[in-house]
């Protein structure tokens, strides 16, 4: 008898495991053809391994953190938040004004997040209250608001410093004494130029090497305490994906370690790195707390949501709050790696790339994770880098390859979009079936 | 009184008040600091009749109940194509209108063909056309990027001399450019009237004026004003909705033929990336809402707003020599005027979702 029983609940686990994997490449569609496609880009570019490691590594750490604040205002039913471009200019007012008092290294960048936020957090009340206004359109609002936001910014740099804004800077301010320069160069030496990178690096492949091995030991107790205590809740499936993932890491990382492959040169900036894990980890520890189950309550169904007793408007306004302070904060950690402040510029495009990379990474209009982001970006950017070397080694033109970004990053988002809304409509139609 | 004035302030409402008093302090200030009047009267005019097609092709898409066609790029890439493919087969006699009319003929299968593609897509995302129409613009635009290297036209006037594919405008001087504008064109007092331009324009719009008079098009109004009742009524909704959309696409096509027409040039790849937010913005200045629309607010939206751009733009260069305030205005009031729009929106939308 026991026999059976247990012969039973092996076929089932079988099943279990294969329905997985068919669920798990269902569900990873996207990401694995766009693994596909860097793949094939980076064979085709012919670009050294080296070069790419290094772009890649310094573009994924100043990214990351935008990408991330993203996470929250898709589980709270807010759709991808176009208005990240908001909190990005919040962050640019603070960089204008630290790079004015002239404050550098970390000490300028805690000054910047210092005053950064605020602004942030007054952005973020706006858009709420206007997303507030225009439910079931939040998306394009938002996107909509950005642009609005952008004349608006652009009225007070280039036409209110100077005139009401007492600003006597030459370094910021152009000739004539109105308006705020172009580009304002963060490489001086009282500049914010790497002023979070620079606290410290470290080889990357050591630091991958230390928390592969961390992690599979983790994950490896985890499972013992487990099957010795609730063998039901064992996942196998997961468990062997995430030891197969963390040992590939780590045999990678020891067999450059011990080669000692130009590869090694290739660092981490530590503190901006803590800076993403800690938004990741944020991201995943709210979600435990009474407010993330608000955000869940009312992402999933705005009507339910009141009736059971939670404030719509008010959750709504927290999670865009955060959202657009992250922004600000990632905006401020994107140029102290890049060194230039584009002032009318570098926050522009910031919300289409960002968006763009979440999807990439698997993640859609209602269901979003902090793992989805960064596999996002480290997607988006490789396309970023091979791409245009990939255009012209297979077509003769590196234009065809940059169009071919573009036309990626644009289309990606339409396409989500366009599969989130027929999904909502067929739901809709079941749903009046049904009653 | 007070009751009165608010009655009279709701019907108008209040953004459109306060783009028309701007529109009449920039004029007076245009005046005042000693611009040449009659040059920015011709200014004006010429522009009122060069954009209007454009902000014209939200009307269709509006009244079928699609909302404003923000994927207007698509019916301006089958123009694009239309007048280039003009060009490259030398369609360009003077009886085609030095290549006009063959463009505009060239462009209607295309503007058919992918206004049916895309009625067909939208009927399937029923409560979010405007994000998604906004981003299907964005990609098809970048996607003709590849397409402007690619297709194999050989014409000179159109091909970088060196390298590979088009160059970023065309100009039309040797074929169409300007031809509307000279048709019976005249000026009284140094303000040039482009009549042949105002009379094509004024004519499409009463084609469309004619058109939603008809049965089809009555038809088409009631699916996009209330389309429970038209269900009931035995209307087709959806297939209403597609050719609402290809009629837009098709006037999307027809305009940007006569915007680069009156403007001189083909603007390829980027260029109308965002060419549908200004469109969408006149008809909203005008007095339409993303469900109402009538011809009057394509006539009075484009005429308040390109002309409070025409005018701001050498006010704002007299005051402010550096840095764009013109263009700071157009994105402000563009955008602003969308964004109330979106807030009225309110709950006819939802009834969809």
């Amino acid at each position: 008898m026991a026999g059976v029983n247990e012969a039973k609940t092996t076929k089932t686990n079988k099943t279990n495991t294969s329905n997985s994997i068919k669920k798990f490449l269902f569900d990873s569609s996207v990401p694995l053809l766009f693994i596909i496609i860097c793949l094939a880009g980076v064979y085709f570019s012919e670009l050294p391994l080296l070069f790419i490691m290094n772009t890649l590594l310094k573009r994924v750490t100043r990214n990351s953190f935008m990408v991330l604040s993203l996470i929250i205002p898709v589980i709270a039913g807010l759709g991808l938040n176009f208005g990240i471009v908001i909190g990005a200019m919040a962050g640019q007012f603070a960089i204008i004004a630290v790079t004015h008092f002239k404050i550098s290294g970390f000490p300028g960048f805690m000054m910047c997040i210092l005053l950064a936020t605020p602004i942030a957090i007054i952005f973020g009340i706006f858009i709420a209250i206007l997303l507030n206004r225009t439910k079931g359109q939040e998306m394009i609002s938002s996107m909509i608001a950005g642009f609005f936001a952008n004349g608006v910014y652009q009225f007070i740099l280039l036409f209110l410093v100077g005139t009401l804004i007492p600003l006597r800077n030459p370094d910021l301010v152009l000739s004539r004494g109105i308006g705020v320069r172009n580009t304002i160069d963060l490489t001086t030496a009282t500049g914010l130029k790497y002023s979070l990178d620079n606290v410290l690096w470290y080889p990357l492949f050591y630091v991958l090497a230390g928390i592969a091995a961390l992690v599979i030991i983790v994950i490896c107790i985890d499972y013992y305490l487990k099957r010795k205590k609730i063998p039901e809740s064992i996942d196998n499936f997961k468990f062997i994906t995430q030891l197969i993932i963390t040992a590939a890491i780590l045999a990678v990382s020891l067999y450059v370690i011990m080669t000692g492959s130009i590869l090694i040169n290739v660092k981490l900036p530590i503190i901006t790195t803590l800076f993403i894990a800690a938004l990741w980890w944020f991201n995943v520890s709210i979600m435990k707390t009474k407010m993330g189950q608000d955000f869940r309550t009312v992402g999933h169904d705005m009507e339910i949501a009141k009736i059971s007793g939670v404030d719509v408007d008010r959750t709504r306004t927290i999670a865009m709050i955060i959202s657009t302070v992250f922004a600000a904060w990632g905006q401020i950690i994107f140029l102290q790696n890049i060194g230039t402040l584009s002032t009318y510029g570098s926050h522009v495009s910031i919300a289409t790339f960002s968006i763009a990379a979440i999807l990439l990474g698997g993640a859609s209009v209602t269901k979003a994770t902090s793992g989805q982001a960064i596999l996002g970006v480290i997607l988006f950017h490789t396309l970023f880098i091979v791409s245009p070397k990939a255009g012209n080694n297979l077509f003769g033109d590196a234009q065809i390859g940059e169009f071919f970004r573009a036309f990626v990053s644009y289309g990606v988002i339409g396409v989500a979009l366009g599969l989130h809304a027929w999904n909502k409509r067929v739901q809709a139609i079941r749903r009046r079936l049904d009653a | 009184m007070i009751e009165v004035i608010k009655k009279y302030l709701n019907m108008f409402g209040l953004p459109r008040l306060i783009i028309t008093a701007l529109f009449i302090g920039i004029c007076i200030t245009a005046i005042v600091i000693g611009l040449p009047v009659s040059l920015l009267a011709s200014d004006v005019i010429r522009r009122f009749g060069m954009f209007g097609i454009l902000a014209l092709a939200m009307v269709p898409s509006i009244q079928s109940g699609t909302g404003p066609n923000f994927a207007l790029p698509i019916g301006i890439i089958c123009g694009l194509l239309g007048s280039l493919l003009t060009i490259e087969f030398g369609l360009t006699s003077p009886a085609l209108g030095y290549g006009f009319i063959s463009a505009v003929l060239i462009s209607l299968p295309f503007a058919i063909l992918s206004g049916w593609v895309y009625g067909i897509l939208l009927n399937k995302i029923k409560g979010s056309e405007m994000l998604v129409a906004t981003y299907t613009g964005f990609s098809i635009v970048s996607f003709m990027q590849i397409g402007w290297v690619t297709l194999p036209f050989t014409h000179p006037e159109m091909r970088w001399p060196i390298g590979q594919g088009l160059r970023v405008t065309v100009s039309l001087d040797s074929s169409f450019g300007e031809v509307l504008n000279r048709v019976w064109g005249f000026s009284i007092s140094g303000v040039y009237i482009p009549t042949g331009l105002l009379l094509f324009f004024f004519g499409c719009c009463g084609l469309v004026w004619l058109f939603s008079r008809s049965k089809s098009g009555i038809e088409m109004n009631i699916a996009g004003a209330n389309p429970k009742f038209a269900v009931a009524s035995g209307i087709n909704v959806d297939k209403n909705r597609v050719v609402g959309t290809i009629l837009s696409t098709i006037i999307g096509a027809v305009g940007i033929i006569v915007y680069s027409l009156s403007f001189g040039y083909l603007q390829l790849y980027l260029a109308p990336l965002y060419m549908a937010f200004p469109a969408v913005a006149a008809v909203l200045i005008g007095g339409a809402s993303t469900s109402k629309v009538k011809i009057s607010h394509v006539l009075i939206g484009t005429f308040l707003f390109q002309g409070l751009l025409t005018v701001a733009l050498p006010v704002a260069n007299q005051m402010f020599p550096e840095g764009n305030l013109s263009e700071v205005l157009r994105m402000i009031v563009q955008n602003g005027i969308i964004l109330y729009a979106l807030t009225k929106m309110g709950g006819e939308y939802n009834g969809w979702s």
